[in-house]
């Protein structure tokens, strides 16, 4: 059967792509930024998945303001990257694992989430930087290591699915990889966050200590932490922090006893905390299918 | 009963919810029409026949020919979609941020290399009414 073994969190600033893109991960504004993902790139080389589960949220790309689904699973055979007024990301096609995403939509359709299926989608930045930070630098000739099956989230519009919602949504996402009967390594991003406000006269907000409570507590406090009410996102970290509540969706599908493997933290990727975090099943530790 | 909006007390944020959603429906379909080449095109040619494509109100318009960035996101603008606008104009999301605060641009990007806004005395409106700010 297909497996979860472990969870990916990582923020998706547009310039963090940006800034690979046009080879400036040396420069000193970038380069502390970079060395945090160092260790996570070997680390998934190591864990090398067969598939990722990637959850973000699409910045008004595919979904504009004429329709706005909650969830969105990417079913298509492939994603291009989006031209997002700045031409596509000259990265990979995002390839899918097709058996294996239908199977989830059917499943978590009978799990009582309502998603919506994609059947043609392209992708931004909200999924390939988190690609690129943990693969590194690839052309658009190059292919990515695994296929990845996208979730798209809502957070443009408020108000964004509850933590609670995102949390029990991990779940019944671990209930459908399990339930799919080709043995596959599968590692879950939430991706998004962490503190940021992109907007009006309060913009540049970066709450650190209460993004590293946010991490710690991933680890020691999950369930508590995806209780965490809309408006201390809003408040607390941001209008644009409440991404975070698609990192509930990835620690909701990991066991309850994680280990944290590796976690960075930096302040600024342009307006943005960078937070990052790597965690593993217990059980799963070292092992790989 | 009308819903609560317990977030309506946060300084200098407009939370772009289902009433503003619907405010800005038109004007932010204008922006993220931006996103692709031939649209762009065509209102760099002509910016006043292009916007008369969407139904914006007068003033959606008036702030949209203006690039009036907070007064977009008060008439029910997006910052998703907003910064479309920007992009086209060459204007990254940092160098807009500049402008809603008021800062510029370089005082901003101070600010964030040096850690960011602060949350301290940036949480409640009150605060900023203290202060004297607006």
């Amino acid at each position: 059967m297909a497996r979860i073994t472990a969870g990916v969190g990582c923020s998706h600033v547009p310039a963090i792509g940006a800034a690979m893109d046009l080879g400036k991960t040396g420069e000193p504004y970038w380069a502390p930024c970079f060395a945090g993902f160092e260790k996570s790139r070997e680390w998934i080389k190591e864990a090398d998945p067969d598939v990722v589960f990637l959850v973000y949220n699409d910045h008004c790309t595919v979904f504009d303001a004429s329709f706005i689904p909650t969830f969105a699973l990417g079913c298509a055979a492939e994603f291009a990257p989006a031209d997002e007024g700045w031409g596509p990301r000259p990265v990979p096609v995002v390839r899918n694992h097709q058996v294996m995403a239908s199977h989830v939509a059917q499943s978590l359709i009978l799990d009582e989430f309502d998603i919506t299926i994609m059947n043609e989608m392209e992708v931004d930045h909200g999924l390939t930087v988190p690609l690129s930070l943990m693969f590194g630098n690839l052309g658009v000739d190059d292919e990515w290591p695994c296929l990845v099956i996208p979730l798209c989230v809502n957070v443009v519009q408020y108000p964004a699915p509850t933590g609670n919602r995102c949390y029990n949504l991990g779940k019944a996402i671990r209930r459908a990889v399990e339930s799919f009967d080709e043995d596959l390594n599968v590692v879950i991003f939430g991706t998004g966050g962490m503190s940021h406000q992109l907007q009006y006269k309060r913009a540049g907000l970066i709450n650190k200590e209460w993004d590293i409570q946010f991490m710690d507590r991933l680890t020691s406090d999950p369930v508590g932490l995806s209780q965490t009410p809309h408006v201390e996102y809003l408040r607390e970290a941001g209008s644009e922090g409440v991404e975070l509540v698609m990192w509930h969706i990835m620690r909701g599908a990991l066991d309850d006893e994680v280990e944290e493997v590796h976690r960075h933290y930096h302040v600024p990727a342009s307006n943005t905390a960078v937070g990052h975090i790597i965690l593993a099943n217990k059980k799963d530790l070292g092992v790989s299918i | 009963m009308a819903l609560k909006k317990d977030y309506e007390d946060i300084p200098g944020t407009l939370v772009f919810d289902a009433d503003r959603g619907r405010e800005g429906y038109h004007l932010n379909q204008f922006c993220i029409s931006l996103r692709l080449q031939k649209n762009r095109d065509a209102f760099n040619a002509d910016e006043g026949a292009y916007l008369d494509r969407y139904p914006m109100t007068a003033e959606q318009r008036q702030a949209v020919v203006d690039r009036d960035w907070n007064r977009l996101l008060e008439l029910g603008g997006n910052i998703y979609y907003t910064s479309k606008l920007g992009a086209n104009d060459g204007i990254t999301f940092q160098q807009l941020a500049g402008l809603m605060t008021g800062m510029g641009n370089e005082a901003y990007r101070k600010m964030m290399v040096e850690g960011g806004r602060s949350p301290e005395g940036n949480r409640y409106q009150h605060e900023w009414d203290e202060e004297g700010e607006t």
